[in-house]
């Protein structure tokens, strides 16, 4: 393909290694975070750990829209689809997600809910359109990415009258979760594995610019680079990390200058702004409660808010008691440390969030990393 | 006496109703009309309960059977029709049998156009015809509107195995070849692409077709039990069924990502989508495990026919207590290609 192959070339891939093998310092170890599941799931598919020397750790964070999802907010959808007989709109990963009561939304979809597979929020607009005698509902989850198109198509049905669609928002951000990360108890305790820079998501800073990640980075003296998804850009981006942290700098770096801006995209931020509100707390799977880390809909955008349009109380549900997922996320923990792991808890049957989506770390290194777990079969390659 | 007098189908604006179902004339009508008209063979035209059919001497009886529910009915490179009888035949042939006879049920949904009924029973028909094997027996039912998705068609197969041949997938050993006969995942883009909340314009033709002509050649250029394993990466797709195969027979398997064709606009519609072309669905390609002394011989015979040009070797069966598919990747990497979880589902970024 044209434009993604020359990202992707094997022969630079090893140069490149062989470079980010030379600037690690002899004795040194580095454990840096890539924050989100797309980088994950690149390093796995790529086999990107394969390449890199033993002592860079990649811890996998916790930014994969559909793990961090609480079991209460998909309980929600579901609720929506079932008791209140709405159309449900949905991006297809979430479509897997265990809820309460043994169900997912999938699973809701067999008892006789109406859950839609879309694409984009503006698939679940035309929904509503196209089914005016019922109430469609656009199950609005992500990170900065999906917010602006959620934006749009709520100012798209203000304009058009649509008076049947709303929004169930789950939004949620990225700098206020990488700020939790480091002031959480666990990633301050004693013997716990420092994490000394961070891999940030260009597409979330094509939209926020990489401005907002600059107070953090002097705040808590890291380096944060802003990288591209390829596994060239992933590979630059934990090179660029190493000669920071040698040189004893923390910068926000930007190594996706293709699209990155330290602005970002201000007319998809004016959207952002108009339509949304910072909520006080959020519920994070695997994480908790964490404080001003997603959006809700304006008060004067009520009429489209589905949480205010149908009687759904939020839930929280607490996850099994032994999952580790919390500390997987907070790079406390490696997948293999956790008990439920590869026995109870598979990406068929996800007991916690890190197992639901490919994304997860747990995921990732169930499906393209554990056979490195056992050494016989890997030194058989 | 005189003869009743019955109006012909009206195979422009009819539509299927329940008395097509209901074992009357209404239904003998559909038959006579359509599908004997359509399928018309020596076994078919005399019209009993079941056909009689004789099997060569020598040979054992493989039998395998498919039920198709697809999305649209009609794909880019193919439909229903078409794909119910390749579907079958290639899980015949993949036994290393020769495929020598088919049998058809409809399940019809009340107010299902005739036309299209028309259309995908005689590109069954051709299909048919053109792969050599007769649909010899069938039948047909109505359901209410509602109740089903337009059309389903069962199919079964009868194949006839030489006595002494064994082919299977518990039969893959560690060091055998593994071969596919051409690209991957252009049948799942190209239904994918014509579904109505997709609508891209992927340019990819399903590459639905019967392979025991391919499957023949390649048995005729090897000697007896060369072959060890054949079979057809259909729902779950290539990276599934080598799973499976590495499960029955207790091995591994070491891929290069590099040399597993992909065609481009297959490639660049995964990459948009979020789907590995490893998982998507083929129905006109197979995976053969060959002993490795065989193997270039075994990889010339597919690439002289015509369904098999882009054969490729794409790996080994190794020896592995785990069971794992291992896939190096054209970056440089290793990797675990797993079962397929689920429905693929395309991530959200």
């Amino acid at each position: 393909m044209k434009y993604i192959d020359e990202f992707r070339d094997g022969e630079v891939a090893q140069a490149l290694a062989a470079r980010i093998a030379a600037d690690c310092e002899t004795g040194r170890d580095y454990a840096f975070m890539e924050f989100c599941g797309g980088h994950t799931h690149a390093i796995a598919r790529y086999g990107i750990a394969e390449l890199l020397p033993p002592a860079i750790r990649m811890i996998h964070g916790p930014g994969c829209p559909v793990c961090v999802l609480p079991i209460g907010r998909i309980d929600q959808a579901i609720a929506l689809a079932l008791q209140h007989r709405a159309i449900v709109a949905t991006y297809g990963d979430t479509m897997r997600v265990p809820a309460s009561g043994s169900l997912s939304m999938m699973r809701a979809k067999a008892r006789g809910a109406d859950i839609r597979m879309v694409y984009s929020a503006a698939d679940a607009l035309a929904l509503a359109r196209a089914n005016p005698g019922r109430e469609v509902v656009f199950f609005a989850i992500g990170f900065e990415t999906t917010t602006p198109p959620t934006a749009l198509v709520v100012k798209q049905a203000a304009a058009e009258g649509l008076r049947n669609f709303s929004v169930l928002a789950c939004h949620v951000l990225t700098p206020s979760a990488i700020a939790h990360m480091l002031e959480s108890e666990e990633a301050k305790a004693l013997g716990a594995t420092p994490i000394e820079g961070f891999v940030g998501p260009a597409h979330v800073s094509i939209v926020i610019g990489s401005k907002p990640y600059e107070p953090f980075a002097a705040q808590h003296r890291k380096p944060v680079v802003i990288s591209g998804f390829e596994p060239l850009d992933v590979m630059q981006s934990i090179w660029m990390l190493v000669r920071q942290v040698n040189e004893g700098r923390a910068e926000v770096e930007n190594q996706f200058t293709r699209a990155v801006t330290r602005e970002g995209n201000r007319a998809a931020q004016r959207a952002v702004a108009e339509v949304f509100e910072l909520r006080e707390a959020f519920e994070w799977r695997g994480l908790g409660e964490v404080a001003f880390s997603a959006l809700r809909l304006k008060p004067e955008w009520a009429r489209f808010d589905a949480e205010k349009r149908f009687d759904i109380g939020y839930r929280p549900v607490p996850d099994h008691k032994q999952c580790e997922c919390g500390a997987i996320l907070r790079g406390v923990k490696h997948p293999r440390d956790c008990k439920l792991f590869g026995t109870v808890c598979t990406p068929e049957n996800p007991m916690g969030s890190c197992m639901v989506s490919s994304e997860g770390a747990c995921a990732a290194h169930w499906t393209y990393g554990r056979f490195r777990d056992i050494p016989v079969v890997a030194e058989a390659a | 006496m005189k003869k009743v007098y019955l109006r012909p189908l009206d195979f422009r604006h009819g539509r299927v109703d329940m008395n097509h179902g209901a074992g009357g004339r209404a239904g003998a009508q559909l038959v006579d009309e359509l599908f004997a008209r359509a399928f018309d063979n020596p076994a078919l035209r005399v019209g009993d309960d079941g056909a009689v059919v004789d099997l060569p001497p020598g040979h054992r009886l493989v039998m395998s059977t498919d039920g198709h529910v697809i999305s649209p009915l009609v794909f880019p490179g193919g439909d229903i029709g078409c794909l119910a009888v390749h579907g079958t035949i290639n899980d015949v042939a993949m036994m290393g049998a020769l495929p020598f006879a088919l049998s058809a049920s409809f399940v019809l949904e009340e107010g299902f156009s005739l036309a299209e009924l028309k259309r995908i029973v005689e590109s069954m028909a051709a299909a048919a015809r053109d792969a050599g094997v007769p649909i010899v027996t069938g039948d047909t039912k109505v359901v209410e509107k509602g109740k089903g998705d337009g059309v389903f068609i069962a199919t079964t197969g009868l194949g006839a195995l030489p006595k002494d041949r064994r082919i299977g997938g518990a039969l893959a050993r560690p060091g055998d070849a593994l071969l596919l006969s051409g690209s991957i995942g252009d049948h799942g883009v190209a239904v994918l692409s014509q579904r109505e909340s997709l609508g891209f314009e992927a340019g990819v033709k399903s590459d639905t077709a019967a392979l025991h002509g391919l499957v023949a050649a390649l048995l005729a250029a090897v000697p007896e039990g060369a072959v060890r394993t054949l079979r057809d990466p259909t729902r779950g797709g290539l990276a599934t069924t080598l799973n499976e195969i590495a499960r029955q027979a207790g091995v591994g398997m070491r891929l290069q990502e590099a040399a597993i064709p992909v065609h481009a606009e297959v490639e660049a519609a995964c990459e948009l989508l979020g789907l590995d072309p490893l998982y998507i669905a083929n129905e006109g390609k197979l995976v053969a495990a060959v002993a490795p002394e065989h193997a270039s011989a075994a990889l010339a015979a597919l690439r002289a026919h015509p369904l098999g040009r882009e054969a490729a070797c794409i790996g080994q069966v190794v020896d592995d207590a785990q069971h794992f598919v291992q896939l190096a990747t054209r970056f440089g990497g290793q990797r675990i290609v797993d079962w397929l979880t689920g429905e693929p589902l395309p991530r959200i970024c």
